[in-house]
């Protein structure tokens, strides 16, 4: 198993008071597969993503990646298990504003020591980024900076991608492309594929589905 | 790993190269203003510690003849013969070159004692050689290369324009054949000897002083000098800490991103660390060339104060020191963790899952400020309770700081209030956006306004100290030197042809007799004058007995200077102690400029007191018009040197001239820190310009041409300016008071009057708003040429 997730709780303080966004949920993840986290605002599917990537801690329960015990891990080990096994997609792109979308796209993996520029140039020809690499983000549209930010993240060939809302910004048909390339990619290399979505339409093409509401998980 | 994280940090510079140009600047400047004066200050210390090491000044007795008397040859060989070992030492002007020359016996002076026969010195051979030679510093000896003088030796470790030589070379050389100044006392002398109180009962032994007392004496104008370099200091670091903070914050999405794509905390932390020092490094360099230059410019200005102030010979030209490069460079990587402290720990703190604010670094909270005006608060209740009670050079010191540091920290909340108040009353609605976001850019703004504050406050307060000073030093001046003319004779008997001769063409002869003799425990001088109208109406008293003249006169009181008045703390009627019994303090006056106590005695008790004293030097009363041709005729007719007779503008010349030059250099000072918080404000406006442009946007979208904006920006520093210069003033006002009535007071121990004089504040207030508006012109000018694009992607959805 790639990702296996048991009783997760996560509460954050509030002024009203505890606020619990994940009550005990439970996932696992096969190498190859796709599942998609559906839920309403809220329903703590982002905190789950930060969670699995270690980004942040949980209050109870275990998440093992390939095996290794996540919440067991010191931080610096987090931190080399997000660069050399995770591929991260955010809500908000978060690429660095000083480096072109070639370098973005390069970052994780030369990080992880895999960079790989003839991957590198096949990502972006299939993001149809081919004739953006020299630009900066702030040069490019909200579209192009996801693919960009999507690219980087498969660059460096992750064990696990962990993507949240990658096609939010994309028109119907973008996003049907997009989501296409990257089901391929992550089937070809093997990889999981955790994908946060509002779109039933897109969750429908994953190979599983989960419904997190207020916290828990339903099937 | 660590290569990409470095290249992608290294990015931010490659994108905004104007933030890398400014925090250099700032930490250059910074660096630059403070080593230069430490430059100088080096400088001028290694030159007394050559002076104090001359001859072996700071560890052998001496041997000198009492009241400056000059002591013959024959008692020197009387003192050989008794078994003591001296050596004979002669010291004076060689006139026609202004060169120092210290004559010495080679064959019975200490080893070691002068650089001769041992290392980089000449050999004895050379020195006793016929023609002789004059051993002398290399900066000398380029200066004299065309000077009719012996052969020169280039050594180390001489003083400026000081030669050593054969002391009858010396001799020669100086037209005083046979003369010895003092003597210099071999400490390996044997032992059992007859004591040289009783074989010279008419010299005095005079015990090393450690430094020549010149670092004691010249340590007040250092500390004043550094602490002008402190305050540049503290500006640059200014610039340094509000471009990194922008820095980081721009960067916090980029460090966020680095750290969740797998970069460790620690090492992206060490990583930031790392690219400032090499930071620092680069602008530590840059500011120890400029720093070099600033004191190589500086130094001449500074070495002349010195000379005249002091005494003290410092060398005009400047000597790279290992020691204080590296103490620059120290200082500037101290300086840069020191304004990027708050920054790094943010950074290491930082929660990975945080969200970005590039504007969060432009509002600072409200709640920061406040704190930081309670702070400044209570350092300006501290700054009044030590101008209350505090005494001594640290309470004055400790005084301006809190002054300074707390008006600093007081500013924007006092501009945001002022702000605010402003754009209360009625107004359209740009307007009131105008006086709103004004209110909102300050905390943005706050540290370039406070940098200009300190900046305007010194300006005001030492402007305000210099120019009092210089009325009342000319005022003084004229009191003082009343004579027209002052003759200096040679002897006794040269005294007595002379006076015959001129006292008839004169309206009085005053004599000028004085002695060095201990005051009250302390080393002074002791002066005689005669009961004349001249001291009656012109001597610059600050306080008296009433019928204070008739009494010095009679021998019943003395008056003593300001310095000897504070030191000893006398009052009028207390008893000051002098050789022969104490008098009364009839009257205390001013003595601008004297690092040493003084007293003055009426002619006949000081006679009779001193009667060893020499009778060699007198003024001379006569009508203004007619006093320069008596002074070439008395010089012609009795074949005095140069110098003999000194008219009285001559002096006044020489005293505003050694003045000016001590002011010359505060007020370069005074515009380079000046320089530096314009530069401070045009680094802040410049990185915060790009911020502005969300909130500009709206407006222009709303129909407000891009030129208008630009003008309202332009007017907003205008405005800002302006209220930073009024409270500048009084700010400035009280520097100067703690400066005049409470720094000088306790550096140099007089007290100046302080005047106001508003046409300084009129040409600063001329000098520095065009300074702060050329620092906002370019931010100004950049937005009405910004491209509308640049404008619309302020309304593009940051996902869409």
């Amino acid at each position: 198993m790639l990702l296996t997730i048991r009783g997760l709780t996560k509460t954050y303080p509030t002024r009203e008071g505890p606020l619990a966004v994940l009550r005990g949920v439970d996932l696992d993840l096969d190498k190859g597969e796709s599942l998609a986290l559906v839920g309403e605002s809220g329903s703590g599917k982002s905190t789950l993503l930060h969670l699995a990537s270690g980004l942040d801690a949980a209050d109870a329960g275990t998440i093992s990646l390939q095996g290794a015990a996540i919440g067991e891990m010191s931080e610096s080990q987090r931190a080399a298990v997000r660069r050399d096994r995770i591929g991260l997609i955010f809500q908000q792109f978060n690429l660095i504003p000083s480096l072109s979308a070639g370098s973005n796209i390069a970052l994780q993996a030369r990080l992880a020591g895999r960079n790989n520029p003839d991957w590198n140039a096949h990502l972006a020809y299939a993001m149809g980024l081919d004739g953006l690499l020299d630009r900066y983000p702030e040069e490019l549209s909200g579209g192009q900076q996801q693919r960009v930010a999507i690219a980087r993240a498969l660059a460096a060939r992750p064990a696990l991608v962990l993507a949240d809302e990658p096609t939010g910004n994309l028109d119907e048909a973008n996003a049907d492309a997009v989501l296409t390339l990257m089901l391929d990619l992550v089937a070809t290399a093997g990889a999981g594929l955790l994908l946060v979505t509002h779109s039933q339409r897109q969750a429908a093409r994953l190979n599983r589905q989960m419904r997190l509401v207020m916290g828990q998980s339903q099937a | 790993m660590i290569r990409v994280v470095l290249g992608t940090l290294i990015s931010h510079w490659r994108r905004r190269p104007l933030q890398l140009v400014f925090l250099l600047i700032g930490l250059s400047l910074a660096t630059a203003l403070w080593s230069g004066v430490q430059a100088i200050n080096a400088e001028a210390r290694a030159a007394y510690a050559d002076a104090a090491g001359l001859l072996g000044r700071d560890r052998f007795d001496r041997l000198v003849g009492r009241n400056d008397v000059p002591i013959d040859a024959a008692r020197f060989a009387e003192l050989r013969r008794a078994g003591w070992a001296v050596s004979p030492v002669l010291e004076g002007t060689h006139k026609p070159t202004g060169l120092s020359l210290v004559g010495i016996d080679p064959l019975t002076m200490s080893q070691g004692a002068a650089p001769i026969g041992a290392g980089a010195g000449p050999g004895m051979a050379e020195i006793l050689a016929p023609e002789g030679l004059l051993i002398v510093s290399a900066e000398t000896a380029d200066r004299l290369e065309d000077a009719d003088l012996p052969r020169l030796f280039a050594t180390e470790g001489l003083p400026p324009m000081t030669a050593i030589g054969d002391i009858g070379l010396v001799q020669r050389l100086l037209g005083r054949p046979g003369a010895i100044s003092h003597l210099v006392i071999d400490p390996n002398s044997p032992a059992g000897l007859v004591p040289l109180a009783m074989l010279a009962p008419d010299l005095d032994r005079v015990a090393p002083a450690a430094d020549g007392g010149l670092a004691r004496l010249t340590d007040s104008f250092h500390l004043n000098l550094t602490a002008f370099g402190a305050l540049a200091f503290v500006v640059g670091l200014f610039i340094a800490h509000s471009v990194i903070g922008l820095v980081f914050e721009q960067r916090r999405s980029t460090l966020r991103t680095l750290r969740a794509l797998g970069v460790p905390m620690t090492q992206m932390v060490i990583l930031l660390l790392a690219e400032l020092l090499v930071l620092a490094l680069v602008a530590g360099l840059a500011g120890v060339a400029l720093g070099y230059l600033v004191a190589a410019a500086l130094l001449p200005d500074v070495a002349g104060s010195l000379r005249g102030l002091y005494g003290a010979d410092v060398p005009g030209s400047l000597t790279l020191r290992a020691s204080w490069v590296l103490a620059a460079l120290a200082l500037t990587f101290v300086g840069t963790l020191a304004a990027a402290g708050l920054a790094l720990w943010q950074a290491a703190t930082m929660p990975v899952l945080a969200p970005a604010l590039p504007r969060a670094w432009a509002r600072a909270s409200g709640k920061r400020l406040a704190w930081q005006g309670a702070l400044g608060a209570v350092l300006l209740a501290l700054a009044a309770v030590i101008a209350l009670v505090g005494s001594g050079l640290p309470a004055a010191f400790a005084l301006l700081a809190a002054l300074l540091v707390g008006a600093a920290l007081v500013l924007p909340l006092l501009v945001g209030g002022l702000v605010q108040w402003l754009g209360r009353g009625p107004g359209g609605p740009v307007s009131q956006w105008f006086w709103a976001d004004t209110s909102q850019q300050v905390p943005g703004l706050s540290l370039a306004l406070m940098a200009l504050l300190l900046a305007l406050a010194s300006n005001v307060g030492v402007g305000t100290m210099v120019a009092s000073f210089r009325q009342t030093f000319t005022g003084w001046l004229d009191q003082r030197l009343a004579s027209e003319l002052y003759l200096t004779v040679r002897s006794e008997a040269e005294a007595d042809t002379i006076l015959a001769w001129v006292t008839p063409r004169v309206d009085a002869v005053l004599p000028i007799r004085s002695v060095s003799a201990p005051l009250n425990g302390l080393p002074g001088e002791v002066y005689g004058i005669a009961d004349h109208a001249t001291y009656r109406d012109n001597w610059p008293l600050l306080d008296a007995v009433p019928d204070v003249w008739d009494r010095v006169a009679q021998g019943e009181a003395a008056l003593v200077n300001e310095q000897l008045a504070r030191r000893a703390g006398l009052a009028l009627g207390d008893p000051v102690a002098l050789p022969g019994g104490n008098l009364p303090v009839g009257g205390i006056y001013s003595d601008y400029g004297n690092p040493q106590p003084q007293a003055l005695l009426g002619l006949r008790l000081f006679d009779s007191r001193f009667p060893d004293a020499t009778h060699l030097r007198y003024g001379l009363r006569i009508a203004p018009d007619k006093a320069a041709a008596l002074a070439q005729e008395i010089t012609a007719r009795h074949a005095l040197p140069d110098g003999g007779v000194i008219a009285q503008a001559d002096i006044k010349g020489y005293s505003l001239d050694v003045f000016e030059r001590t002011f010359a250099v505060t007020d370069a000072l005074n515009v380079l820190t000046l320089g530096v918080a314009a530069v401070a404000l045009f680094a802040s406006l410049m990185t915060l310009a790009e911020l502005r442009l969300p909130q500009l946007a709206p407006l222009w979208a709303l129909g407000l041409t891009r030129r208008r904006l630009a003008g309202i920006e332009f007017a907003r520093i205008i405005v800002l300016a302006t209220l930073v210069l009024m409270l500048a003033i009084p700010l400035g006002l009280a520097l100067a008071w703690a400066l005049v009535a409470r720094l000088n007071v306790a550096a140099f121990g007089w007290q100046l009057p302080m005047a106001l004089f508003p046409a300084d504040w009129l040409w600063l207030a001329l000098t520095a708003l065009p300074a702060a508006g050329l620092a906002a012109l370019w931010p100004a000018l950049r937005l009405a040429r910004m491209p509308p694009a640049a404008l619309l992607r302020m309304f593009a959805n940051e996902r869409g």
